[in-house]
């Protein structure tokens, strides 16, 4: 009896850990890398689709001379702006790194590319939420 | 390497990519996600060429 009760419980367990642990990794992965939480998760076309989109919104932000925020920013606006643009995870931190987007917005055209870039960042929080809710299963 | 856009253009690649965004996380099936990013593309794109002409009708 104890084992019959043990057989079919032990089924109905590894699904549940296998979906809380893709529940931890597929944000995670999808905030480093915008679109990879669908990707993990056999969603390709969409995957692709977010990668191409908040890529392409961030690197045309860049090219047009576009300010990447940092933590210390101090004024109010300059904190929300770094909120945003660390949506982005990777290229985010690449962009840091290889110390981009520092000029002033000297010119409309950088302003939008400023904006271009927060707003990757914020579409790329929006993905997470969505890679997150097809791993626990709300979301097929 | 610098791009220079113009106002419209801009407006155009954010609803473009904003609207693919926009169409995959809100809707299930496919095909709800294609009229989703439609929906707010041309959405964004009207939203542009009213305020567009609003202002230009508030200058006059």
């Amino acid at each position: 009896m104890a084992n019959s009760t043990q057989l079919k419980t032990k089924p109905a367990t590894e699904p549940v850990q296998s979906n809380s642990m893709m529940a931890v990794v597929a944000p995670a992965v999808g905030w480093l890398i915008p679109g990879a939480g669908h990707i993990i998760q056999k969603r390709w076309i969409r995957g692709v689709l977010l990668l191409v989109s908040i890529g392409s919104l961030f690197a045309l932000g860049l090219m047009m001379q576009g300010h990447i925020y940092k933590a210390n920013g101090g004024d109010i606006l300059d904190i929300l702006g770094f909120i945003g643009d660390l949506g982005a995870g990777g290229m985010y931190i690449v962009t840091l790194a290889m110390n981009g987007g520092q000029g002033a917005i000297a010119f409309a055209i950088a302003d939008y590319g400023t904006k271009f870039m927060i707003v990757a960042g914020l579409l790329n929080f929006i993905a997470i939420a969505d890679a997150y809710h097809i791993a626990i299963g709300k979301k097929s | 390497m610098t791009i220079q856009l113009t106002h419209f253009s801009a407006a155009f690649v954010f609803a473009l990519f904003a609207s693919v965004v926009f169409g995959i996380t809100h809707r299930e099936t496919t095909r709800d996600m294609i009229r989703y990013g439609l929906y707010c593309f041309a959405m964004f794109l009207g939203g542009v060429l009213v305020a567009g002409w609003a202002m230009w009708l508030v200058r006059r």
